[in-house]
């Protein structure tokens, strides 16, 4: 089975401008891919290339095995698009824009009606019907705008910034319709919420300056720019003294109190997570009362910082 | 439905759901209405073929300004509100969505300019005229207003507002008015160059006298082609930008 996504030394000028230099990566069927980047870091040139909306000025591009040069047209049958704005026409009912869209993309005119009722039912915008668009709340502009994208059922999304502007209730609301999506299509999206990005997807792809800059599962980047990752523990007694104790053990590194309260500590220990057995037991046999001990959680916020400043110019 | 008809029916049903719409066609039977009144009906007595012929002088004359005012928007405001990339994200030749925008604006003049048909059919009623000098005037309205909707959606694809879009629009029908005058002032062959490509002075008043040449019609014809081959070209360079 071919990648979903194949990009091979794409590039795109605007003008003297080089919008993104030589992007390579690939999309397995199937994954959820976070796409991150500062404002200008070429995220949404990315994506309007993949999305057949703007042509490459160099590099190869195919989408299910196809190449985007020789037949922009079939790939646009497979691909579900939504811009950062959603490309809503507000005098419209949302079932009327949805069957426009469906029968747009070649879902013929006796099958509208059901392409557009599971697409609305998977992005709950059913009892939204019948409502002319330019009355709908944001949040729901937003997920008629996703329904639109999947109302041909292709088999590759791609959704920039989709929680744009949406309050937390319509996030979590707009993260449900992600993962309810999750399996029926290969999925890519991109946010500048972070904790969005960390909940939804399962690979990222981290872009900046127009060059991707790093790529990998959340933990692997983790693990790659933090020197292996962190534990945390939770301690009763002094801090100082648990980590003392901690760093003894070989591969453990430098240790931050995260919070200190009621003589209880959390503190979280540069090092590999496989070395937790090895750190309980030390703490342990020091006297110190261990309370919990975990996986640090990656930093999706210090990861991305780090790539963003360490990221040539 | 193909690509093409939908569009067009999606536009058609914006027009007739707006409130633009609806002022530009009650704009151009107001105007033609008070016209027909005041310049063709009133002054000394004419024949009735005289009154026609003025009828469809001033109706050609509604029927440019409308066709700038009702292409305007046809591009120009599908990129000024970022509705556009569902078009050009979806399996549809830029030739498909310039054809389809194009018609449904010709669709919506042709509705426009049938409603001043109760004019003619009082003079129809009262006078005497023949049915073919109706249908020529009418078919040289709808050429006309074919070419002027055709330049101002190749407007509409250049420019990114609807006013800078009526703006380019209505600069290239001035110049092809102009061409005319300029025919006056200058000598052959430059003339003959100017006269060919007058958009009003030498080929609408011979269907507003009734009689269609083929010179004519093939003349609004190219006009039409030339302006929307023109757009498809525009929108198929913005991809590349």
């Amino acid at each position: 089975m071919p990648p979903m996504i194949e990009v091979k030394g794409l590039t795109k000028y605007y003008g003297e401008h080089a919008a993104i230099h030589d992007l390579n990566f690939a999309i397995d069927q199937g994954e959820v891919i976070g796409f991150l980047g500062l404002n200008g870091a070429g995220k949404t040139t990315t994506l309007k290339v993949l999305g057949c909306v703007l042509l490459p000025t160099a590099g190869q591009v195919t989408v299910d095995g196809i190449d985007i040069a020789r037949d922009p047209h079939e790939i646009r049958r497979r691909i579900g698009f939504l811009p950062d704005t959603p490309p809503l026409y507000s005098d419209m009912t949302v079932g009327r824009y949805l069957t426009f869209a469906a029968e747009l993309r070649g879902v013929p005119g006796t099958e509208a009606g059901k392409a557009v009722a599971e697409a609305e039912e998977k992005t709950a915008t059913r009892e939204v019907h019948g409502e002319l668009i330019s009355s709908l709340s944001h949040g729901y502009r937003q997920r008629v705008g996703v329904a639109q994208a999947l109302v041909h059922k292709p088999k590759l999304l791609i959704l920039d910034e989709p929680t744009s502007g949406l309050d937390p209730v319509q996030i979590v609301e707009m993260r449900q319709t992600i993962h309810l999506l999750k399996g029926d299509h290969t999925i890519l999206l991109s946010s500048h919420i972070l904790s969005e990005i960390s909940q939804t997807c399962d690979r990222l792809l981290v872009i900046q300056h127009g060059e991707i800059v790093a790529q990998g599962s959340e933990q692997d980047l983790a693990s790659r720019l933090g020197g292996g990752g962190t534990i945390e523990v939770e301690v009763a007694g002094p801090s100082a003294r648990a980590i003392e104790i901690a760093r003894a053990v070989a591969g453990i590194g430098a240790g931050t109190v995260l919070r200190e309260s009621d003589g209880v500590a959390l503190i979280s220990l540069q090092g590999n997570p496989d070395l937790r057995p090895q750190v309980a037991r030390a703490l342990v046999q020091g006297g110190i009362d261990l309370l919990r001990i975990d996986r640090g959680a990656a930093r999706l916020e210090s990861i991305f910082l780090k790539l963003t400043a360490e990221a040539p110019q | 439905m193909n690509a093409t008809l939908l569009i067009a029916r999606r536009e058609l049903g914006a027009y007739l759901r707006s409130m633009t719409g609806y002022v530009i066609a009650a704009a151009v039977l107001i105007i033609n209405g008070l016209l027909f009144n005041a310049f063709a009906l009133g002054g000394p007595d004419k024949l009735s073929a005289e009154v026609l012929s003025l009828f469809f002088y001033f109706s050609s004359g509604t029927t440019i300004i409308a066709s700038v005012f009702i292409s305007m928007r046809l591009l120009a405001e599908e990129r000024q509100t970022g509705t556009l990339v569902l078009l050009t994200s979806s399996p549809v030749h830029d030739w498909e969505i310039v054809l389809g925008k194009f018609l449904s604006a010709f669709a919506f003049l042709a509705i426009i300019t049938l409603a001043t048909v109760y004019m003619p059919a009082l003079i129809f009623v009262n006078g005497k005229i023949s049915f073919g000098h109706l249908v020529a005037g009418y078919l040289g309205l709808l050429l006309l207003g074919s070419a002027t909707l055709a330049i101002g959606t190749f407007g509409s694809a250049l420019a990114r507002t609807q006013v800078l879009a009526a703006i380019f629009s209505g600069c290239m029908v001035v110049a092809l008015i102009v061409c005319w005058l300029l025919a006056k002032v200058t000598e052959r062959p430059l003339q003959d160059v100017f006269v060919a490509m007058a958009l009003h002075g030498k080929h609408f008043p011979p269907f507003q006298s009734g009689t269609v040449h083929l010179r004519d019609v093939v003349y609004y014809l190219v006009v039409t082609y030339v302006a929307l081959f023109s757009a498809t070209r525009v929108m198929e360079a913005r991809r590349w930008r």
